[in-house]
C-alpha cells in the first residue's frame, strides 16, 4: 500500500508542530523518518493514525484521500503503529491486549479466547518471537513487549507499520534482531515507517530517509549518504559531537560503592553486589539499557531505597543508611532521570524552583520564615550564569522549554560545594544548543575535583564524556572499561556479557551499526 | 561555536503528552485559579437561578397556574415571581438585614447570625485548604469537627479551671482532638500508603459512632438523664459573647480570622508551608530534593485536623454551649465546599464561608416566612461548587469571553 | 584495549538467598483472633453458662429445636482450632505457600461464631440464626448495588463517590414511581434511570469537563440530598397518601429450594430484588472478564491511551458506563424503600453509599469480592439490631463501626494488597 502526505499541518496552540509536510511511502519500504527528538516526528505519526487532527493537508491512501476520525479508522485501512511508549495494558494477557478494540466475539459478545489465542500463536509463530498468548505483559521484558505490539498490529492486517523509536528501549544485539524482522516484514510486502533519530540504524535499514527539521522536511536521502551529511541535515548545521575535554587527572578515590544489593517489595533482585568508586576529578558513566539498575543505582546513594544493603562512602564517611537530606548535606548533587517528575516542581516559579534542597537554610530561610529577597537574588544570579532563557524569575517552572527546565536543576545541584555530582541522562530530549552548554559544565565540574557520575543510555553520550564506563545487565554490574572501549564490545556488555567474552564475540561478529560505525568518518557522532 | 539561534524552546514540551503530570490536585485547583472573579459571580448567580427553577417548581400555586398557563400566562408568571422573590427576600432578611425588626439590634442580628455561622466553617474550612494545596484530598473534616466538638465539651464541663485558662486549655483539647484524628488518615498514608480519602470518609462515620456511645456514657450524660446530650460547658470555658448577650455572635469568630491570618503566613511565607506546597504540587520531585514527603503528610494533617478540631470548638464553646447529637451538623461537609469555593487561599475560605453562613442563618426564616424548606441552601451550595469547579460551563452559560490565557494554551 | 585490571571483580552470586520476604500477618491476626476467642468470649463466661440458637424460621418445612450449646466450652473449643489453623497458615508462610481467601474466610467464621455464643451467654433469649441472616441479606442489597456501581465506575477510570446520592435518587424515584403506579415493580424501571442521570452529572462534570471527580462525587451527594430532601418537604410530605406510600416487593419463594433447612428461606424465599442482586453479582463477574464489553471497559480504565490507539473512544467507553453505574446503583436504591414498602424519608441511605464503597474496595474491585464484603457488613448490621434487642456486652455503636474499621484496615494494607485500576481517577486527553 502506498501512503502519501501533502502539505500536513498540525499546530499546538501557538507551536507548529508539523509544518505542510510532504511525504510519500511506497510499498514494500523501509522509509526512515529521521530527526532531532522533539522535531515533530512523533506528532506527524500521530496525525496519520489518526490520534491528532491535523489542522491542514491531506493524507492519501493508494492515491485515495482518507480522513480518520480515529485510530479505529486507520487501523481498518491498514495502518498500524508501534509506539514509542508502549500502548499495553499492563495487567492483560498477551492475547488480550493483541484482540483489544476487535475481539473475537459471536453475537452475544462473548470473547473466544481460543480464537484469540490462535491469532498470537500464528503471527509469533510466523515471525519466530515465541510469544506466550497467555503471559501477562507486566510479567514480560521490554524486548518482548515490543513484538507482542508488532503482533497487535499484524494481527489486523496491517500493511503500513509506523515503529516509533523502537530501538530506544533495546539493546544492539536487540536491535540487530528487530532490523532482521523489519526485513522480512519488508520482503513481504508490507511498507514500514521507521521513526529514529540514530543514524547507524536508518543506514542500517532503511531503503530511503525523509528527514525532518523543526517541524518540516529538510530533504530526503538514500542510505548511502553519509553520517555527516545526514547529521548536518537534521540539526540544520554543521556539528561536533564530541565534547572537548582534557584527560581526566584522578586523585584520591572519592566514592567507593561496595557489594550494594536491593531487592524489590516482592523480592526480585533490582541490584546485584553492585561495586565500583569514583575518583575525585574523573567522570564515570554508567551505560545498560534501560531498566538494568541504573535508576535505582542513583537513587540508592541518594538515599531513596533504604532497604538496600552493602557500603557506599564517601570521602570515607557512610551514606547508606543516611535520610536524603543527610546525603544532599554531604556534598552529593542528584540530578534525576525525570527531570519533570523528580527534577522540578512545574507549578512552582523558577525562584522557588532553585531553592528547592536548600530552602530550609540561610541565607534563604530566617527561622521559620522564608527570605523572599535573598530567593530572588540568588534567582538571578543563576538564571545569568546558566543561561536561562526566561521573562522572569517568577516564571513557572512549567513554562519553560525542556532546556531551560533542566538548566534551573543543573544550577540548582551545582551551586553549593559538591564532593559527588550524579547526572541521570542529563540531556534527554534536548536540543543541541543545551546538550552542549550541559556537557561543558559536566566536564568543568570534573574539572574541579568533584567525581562525577554519569547514567546515559545513550551510548553515544557515553563515550562523549566518560572517562571510565561501568555497563550494567540485570542489576549488575558486568564490567567497568576504559572510556574508549568500541561500542561493539559495550553493546555486548550491555546484553550482559562480560568483557573478555564480549571481546571475543565482537571479534566474530560485527553488529550492523558498528559496521555502519567503521565506515562512519565520524567515530563518535550520530545519535543526537 | 555559537549556539545562542538555538535556543528555541524544545518543542517537546510543548506536545500535549509530555511535561509533568499535574497531580490531582493541581490541576482542579488551577482550573479554580483560573476562573476570575466573574466567573465567581456568574457561577453564584447561576446557582441562584437553578434553585430558583426549584423552588418554583414546587410551589402550589406555580403548579396551579402552570395548568392553564396558556389562558392566562401573567398569573403563572407572578406566581414565579411570588414564590422566587418571597424565598430570596426572606433568606436575606434572615442572613444580612432585617429591615422589619423592631430595634436596631433586631434589624443587624442577621448579619450577626451569619457570621456565627461562619465560624466554624471558616475554621474547617482552612483546613482543609491546607490539606488540597498539599496534596491531600481530606474528607475527613466531618470526624474531625466532631473529636474536636467532643474533647472540648469535655474539658469544658469536666475542668475546674480559672476563666481564660479554662477556655484555653478546652481550645487545645480541641485542637488537639481533631489533628490527632486526622493525624490516624495522615499516619496511615505516610506508613503504608492508604488513600486518605477513604479513610477519612470512614473515620467521619466512626466519629460520629464514637459520639453517640460517649453520649450514653456517664462521663458525658447528665446525671439522672437519660438523654444524649451532655453536661454544659463551664462559663469560664465558653468564648466571651463579642457584641453582648443580645448577640451569640462570639470571640471565636476573631479567632477564625486571625487564624485565617496565620494560615496565610504559613503557606505563603514559611519554610514548613513552602515543603507542604512542594509534596502537594510534586512529591516525587521534593523528596528527592531531601523533603521527608510522608513526614509532610502527617504533619499536614495534623494543622489540617487541628483546624477543623476548632470549627467543633467553635460549636461546643461558642454557639452551642453542649455536646449533643448533630453538634457538628454538616459542618465538615460544608467546609469542603467552602475550601473549594475559596480556592483553598485563606481570604477566600473566609469569603466563600461567610457566604454559606448567610445561607445556613437566613433558611430558617425562609423556611417561616415562605414555607421554602431548608434543604434548598445545600443545593444551592453544591451548585455553587459545581459551577465553581467548571469555569467554561459558566462561561458557555452566560456566554462570558474566555481569558486570553486559555485562548493560548 | 582496556586491560583486566579495568575490570570489576566478579560480584558474587545472591542466588538462593534472595527470596520474597516472608508475610506473617495471616498467622499472626489468626493467632490473636484465637486467643481473643478463648480468653475475652471463652473464660469471661460462667462456667454453666448456656447459649440458645434459634436455627429455623417459623415458615420452615423441617423445624429443628432450639440448639443449646456450652458458652464456655465452644469459645474456648473454637478458640483452639483457630489457633491450629494459625499454625497451619505460619507453617504455609515459611514455607511461602499460598492459600485462597478460604483460610481467612474460615477463621472469619468461626470467630463470629464465638462472638455470638459469648454475646447469648447465660441469656434467656434466643439467637434467632435464619432472621440474622435473612436481615444481612436485606442489609446487603443497596451495599451490593452501590459496590457494583463503584466498580464499574472505577474499573473504567471514574471514581464515583456520588454512589450515595445515586441510592438515594433510585430510593427517591422508586417510592414516587411505586405509589403512583401502585406497581412496585416499574421502581425496578424507574430507579435506575434516576441514578443513571446522577451518572450523567458525574460523566457531564468529570468527562467533558475535566473536573476532579472526587471533588464532584462530594458536592453531587450534597446536590442530590438536597434536591431529595427539598422535594420531600414540599411534596411529599403533603400527599403522603398519593405520592410516598409505596407498596412493598413480594417474596418470591422458589419450590424446593426454599425448603432446605436453616439457609433455604434465607437465600430461596426472598423478593425479586434479592434475586437480581445475586443474578447481577455473577453476570457482572462474568462480562467484566470474559466480555468484550468488559475487556473495553477494564482497558479504558487501565491504560485509556492503548484503549484509544486501537480504536476505542475512550470517553464515550467512561460516559456509557459510568451511567450503567448509576442505574445499577438507582436500583440499589429501591431497596430502601419499595423493597420494604416504607415510605422516602429525607437523607434515608445514612452513609450507605460509602459503605458500599467501602464493600467495593475490601472487595478488591471484584463482584464475588464486593458481594462477600457487602454480605459481610449487611450482617454486621443485623447482628446490631438483634443484639440491642437481646442486649449485649459490647455497645452496639462498636460494632456499627466494623465495617469502616474494616476497610481501613483494608486500604492500610493490613490484610493483603489492594490494587486499584490504574487510571482512576484521571481525566483522558490525548
Amino acid at each position: 500500500m502506498k501512503l502519501e502526505l501533502r502539505g500536513v499541518t498540525k499546530r499546538f496552540g501557538k507551536f507548529t508542530a508539523n509544518d505542510s509536510i510532504d511525504l510519500v511511502i511506497e510499498p514494500g519500504q523501509v522509509h526512515a523518518l529521521l530527526g532531532e527528538n522533539g522535531a515533530g516526528k512523533s506528532t506527524l505519526m500521530n496525525v496519520i493514525y489518526g490520534l491528532y487532527d491535523p489542522d491542514g493537508g491531506e493524507i492519501l491512501l493508494d492515491d485515495a484521500p482518507v480522513n480518520f476520525a480515529g485510530p479505529g479508522d486507520a487501523m481498518a485501512a491498514g495502518i498500524g503503529m508501534v509506539h514509542q511508549h508502549f500502548m499495553l495494558v499492563p495487567v492483560f494477557t498477551v492475547a488480550e491486549n493483541v484482540i483489544l478494540g476487535f475481539e473475537p466475539t459471536g453475537k452475544s459478545g462473548i470473547i473466544n479466547l481460543k480464537e484469540a489465542r490462535k491469532r498470537v500463536r500464528e503471527i509469533s509463530d510466523r515471525f519466530g518471537f515465541n510469544i506466550d498468548p497467555d503471559a501477562l505483559v507486566e510479567d514480560l521484558p521490554v524486548g518482548a513487549q515490543q513484538r507482542v505490539e508488532i503482533i497487535k498490529a499484524l494481527s489486523r492486517d496491517a500493511k503500513i507499520l509506523i515503529l516509533d523509536e523502537p530501538t530506544a528501549v533495546l539493546t544492539p544485539q536487540e536491535t540487530d534482531e528487530l532490523i532482521g524482522i523489519m526485513r522480512q516484514l519488508r520482503d513481504s510486502g508490507t511498507s514500514i515507517v521507521f521513526i529514529t533519530h540514530k543514524l547507524r540504524e536508518v543506514k542500517a535499514v532503511a531503503d530511503k530517509i525523509t528527514v525532518i527539521r523543526r517541524g518540516k522536511v529538510v530533504g530526503s536521502a538514500d542510505p548511502t549518504a553519509t553520517e555527516t551529511e545526514l547529521a548536518s541535515a537534521m540539526v540544520g548545521r554543521s556539528v561536533s559531537l564530541g565534547v572537548e575535554k582534557s584527560p581526566a587527572v584522578p586523585a584520591e578515590t572519592r566514592l567507593a560503592v561496595e557489594n550494594l544489593t536491593l531487592l524489590s517489595d516482592n523480592g526480585v533482585p533490582l541490584l546485584e553486589g553492585v561495586s565500583f568508586d569514583v575518583a575525585s576529578g574523573e567522570i564515570l558513566a554508567i551505560a545498560g539499557v534501560q531498566g538494568n539498575g541504573q535508576t535505582e543505582l542513583t537513587e540508592t546513594i541518594l538515599g531513596s531505597h533504604p532497604s538496600a544493603v552493602g557500603s557506599i562512602k564517601l570521602s570515607g564517611k557512610e551514606l547508606l543508611g543516611q535520610s536524603i537530606r543527610g546525603v544532599l548535606d554531604s556534598g552529593v548533587g542528584f540530578v534525576p532521570e525525570d527531570r519533570s517528575k523528580d527534577g522540578l516542581i512545574a507549578d512552582f516559579s523558577i525562584e522557588e524552583n532553585f531553592i528547592l534542597d536548600q530552602h530550609d537554610r540561610e541565607p534563604y530561610a530566617k527561622g521559620l520564615s522564608l527570605d523572599l529577597a535573598a530567593i530572588e537574588d540568588a534567582a538571578n544570579k543563576y538564571i545569568e550564569q546558566f543561561d536561562v532563557r526566561t521573562q522572569s524569575s517568577k516564571a513557572l517552572g512549567s513554562q519553560l522549554s525542556g532546556g531551560n527546565q533542566q538548566k534551573v536543576v543543573l544550577a540548582r545541584e551545582l551551586s553549593r560545594p559538591l564532593q559527588l555530582f550524579i547526572a541521570s541522562q542529563p540531556t534527554r530530549g534536548l536540543d543541541v544548543g543545551s546538550i552542549e552548554f550541559i556537557h561543558k559544565r559536566i566536564v568543568a565540574e570534573r574539572d574541579h575535583g568533584t567525581a562525577v557520575i554519569i547514567v546515559s543510555t545513550e551510548l553515544d553520550e557515553v563515550l562523549a564524556l566518560a572517562d571510565r564506563i561501568a555497563v550494567m545487565y540485570e542489576g549488575k554490574i558486568i564490567g567497568i572499561v576504559p572510556g574508549n572501549t568500541s561500542r561493539d564490545i559495550l553493546g555486548l556488555m550491555m546484553a550482559g556479557l562480560p568483557y573478555d567474552e564480549a571481546q571475543a564475540e565482537a571479534d566474530k561478529h560485527t553488529t550492523i551499526l558498528a559496521a555502519a560505525d567503521e565506515d562512519s568518518d565520524n567515530p563518535i557522532g550520530g545519535a543526537l | 561555536m555559537s549556539v545562542s539561534s538555538e535556543h528555541a524552546p524544545a518543542p517537546e514540551a510543548k506536545a500535549p503528552e509530555k511535561g509533568a503530570a499535574p497531580s490531582r490536585w493541581t490541576t482542579a485547583l488551577r482550573d479554580m485559579a483560573s476562573s476570575s472573579a466573574t466567573v465567581i459571580i456568574f457561577a453564584i448567580l447561576g446557582a441562584l437561578i437553578l434553585a430558583a427553577v426549584l423552588i418554583a417548581a414546587a410551589d402550589p400555586t406555580v403548579q396551579k397556574t402552570a395548568g392553564y398557563i396558556f389562558a392566562r400566562p401573567a398569573d403563572f408568571f407572578k406566581a414565579v415571581w411570588d414564590s422566587v422573590s418571597g424565598a430570596y427576600s426572606a433568606l436575606f432578611r434572615g442572613a444580612i438585614y432585617n429591615p422589619d425588626a423592631a430595634t436596631f439590634a433586631r434589624k443587624i442580628k442577621p448579619i450577626t447570625e451569619t457570621l456565627t455561622a461562619a465560624t466554624p466553617l471558616i475554621f474547617a474550612g482552612l483546613g482543609l485548604g491546607i490539606g488540597f494545596r498539599s496534596g491531600i484530598f481530606n474528607i475527613g473534616a466531618q470526624g474531625q469537627v466532631v473529636l474536636g466538638a467532643v474533647v472540648s465539651a469535655y474539658f469544658g464541663f469536666a475542668f475546674n479551671l480559672p476563666v481564660v485558662l479554662h477556655l484555653i486549655v478546652a481550645i487545645i483539647g480541641g485542637f488537639l482532638a481533631g489533628g490527632l484524628w486526622a493525624g490516624i488518615a495522615g499516619f496511615l498514608k505516610a506508613r503504608f500508603g492508604a488513600n486518605e480519602v477513604i479513610v477519612t470518609i470512614m473515620l467521619n462515620s466512626i466519629a460520629g459512632f464514637l459520639m453517640s456511645y460517649l453520649l450514653t456514657t456517664t462521663a458525658f450524660m447528665r446525671p439522672g438523664s437519660n438523654n444524649p446530650v451532655s453536661q454544659r460547658v463551664a462559663d469560664t470555658a465558653m468564648f466571651p459573647k463579642l457584641l453582648g448577650q443580645d448577640f451569640r455572635l462570639h470571640w471565636g469568630f476573631v479567632l477564625a480570622l486571625l487564624a485565617a491570618v496565620a494560615v496565610w503566613w504559613l503557606m505563603e511565607r514559611s519554610v514548613l508551608g513552602y515543603r507542604f506546597r512542594a509534596v502537594g504540587f510534586n512529591p516525587d520531585a521534593a523528596r528527592t530534593a531531601g523533603i521527608k514527603v510522608e513526614r509532610m503528610y502527617l504533619y499536614v494533617m495534623l494543622v489540617a485536623g487541628g483546624l477543623a478540631g476548632m470549627g467543633g470548638v467553635s460549636q461546643t464553646l461558642g454557639t452551642e454551649g453542649v455536646l449533643q447529637e448533630g453538634v457538628a451538623g454538616s459542618i465538615g461537609f460544608d467546609a469542603i465546599t467552602v475550601a473549594l469555593l475559596g480556592r483553598s487561599r485563606p481570604a477566600g475560605i473566609v469569603g466563600a464561608a461567610i457566604l454559606f453562613g448567610a445561607l445556613r442563618a437566613g433558611s430558617p426564616l425562609m423556611q417561616t416566612d415562605s414555607n421554602t424548606p431548608i434543604d434548598i441552601v445545600q443545593v444551592v451550595q453544591a451548585l455553587v461548587v459545581l459551577l465553581i469547579a467548571a469555569p467554561p460551563l459558566v462561561r458557555a452559560i452566560f456566554r462570558l469571553p474566555v481569558p486570553l490565557k486559555e485562548v493560548a494554551a | 584495549m582496556s586491560t583486566a585490571t579495568a575490570l570489576s571483580p566478579n560480584s558474587k552470586s545472591l542466588e538462593g538467598t534472595i527470596l520474597p520476604p516472608i508475610s506473617w500477618k495471616g498467622p499472626i491476626t489468626y493467632t490473636v483472633i484465637g486467643l481473643i476467642a478463648i480468653f475475652g468470649f471463652g473464660l469471661t463466661v460462667g462456667g454453666g453458662d448456656e447459649t440458645n440458637f434459634v436455627l429455623s424460621a417459623s415458615s420452615d418445612a423441617i423445624k429443628f429445636g432450639t440448639l443449646v450449646v456450652p458458652s464456655r466450652a465452644l469459645s474456648v473449643a473454637i478458640g483452639v482450632l483457630i489457633l491450629a489453623i494459625a499454625a497451619f497458615a505460619a507453617y504455609g508462610a515459611a514455607k511461602r505457600i499460598r492459600y485462597g481467601a478460604w483460610l481467612p474466610s474460615l477463621v472469619g467464621v468461626l470467630g463470629i461464631i464465638s462472638f455470638l455464643v459469648w454475646s447469648g451467654a447465660g441469656k434467656a433469649e434466643s439467637l434467632p440464626i435464619p432472621l440474622l441472616l435473612s436481615q444481612g441479606i436485606i442489609f446487603a442489597v443497596p451495599l451490593a448495588f452501590g459496590a457494583m456501581a463503584g466498580l464499574i465506575n472505577e474499573r473504567v477510570g471514574i471514581i464515583n463517590i456520588a454512589i450515595e446520592g445515586q441510592l438515594l435518587a433510585g430510593a427517591f424515584t422508586g417510592a414516587v414511581v411505586a405509589t403512583l403506579t401502585g406497581n412496585p415493580y416499574l421502581a425496578l424501571l424507574f430507579a435506575p434511570i434516576a441514578g443513571a442521570l446522577v451518572g450523567v452529572l458525574l460523566a457531564f462534570f468529570s468527562i467533558k469537563y475535566k473536573v476532579d471527580q472526587i471533588v464532584v462525587g462530594v458536592v453531587l451527594n450534597v446536590l442530590v440530598i438536597g434536591i431529595t430532601g427539598y422535594l420531600f418537604s414540599t411534596v411529599l410530605k403533603n400527599n403522603k397518601g398519593t405520592l410516598n406510600t409505596p407498596p412493598g416487593l413480594s417474596k418470591i419463594e422458589i419450590p424446593i429450594l426454599s425448603d432446605i433447612p436453616i439457609i433455604g428461606s434465607v437465600l430461596f424465599n426472598q423478593n425479586i430484588l434479592v434475586y437480581l442482586m445475586f443474578a447481577a453479582v455473577i453476570l457482572l463477574q462474568f462480562l467484566l472478564f470474559r466480555s468484550r464489553w468488559g475487556l473495553r471497559l477494564r482497558s479504558v480504565g487501565e491504560h485509556p491511551k492503548a484503549a484509544d490507539t486501537v480504536g476505542i473512544k475512550v470517553n464515550r467507553t467512561r460516559w456509557i458506563n459510568v451511567m450503567i453505574g448509576g442505574a445499577v446503583a438507582g436500583l440499589g436504591g429501591v431497596a430502601f424503600t419499595v423493597m420494604q414498602g416504607i415510605g422516602f424519608g429525607k437523607e434515608m441511605t445514612s452513609g450507605k453509599g460509602y459503605i458500599a464503597l467501602a464493600a467495593m474496595i475490601l472487595g478488591r474491585w471484584n463482584p464475588n469480592g464486593a458481594l462477600a464484603a457487602a454480605l459481610l457488613f449487611g450482617f454486621a448490621e443485623a447482628l446490631r439490631g438483634t443484639l440491642s434487642i437481646v442486649g449485649t456486652p459490647v455497645p452496639t455503636q462498636f460494632l456499627a463501626m466494623l465495617p469502616y474499621l474494616a476497610t481501613i484496615f483494608a486500604v492500610a494494607g493490613l490484610v493483603g494488597k489492594v490494587r486499584a485500576p490504574a487510571a482512576e481517577g484521571k481525566p483522558y486527553e490525548k
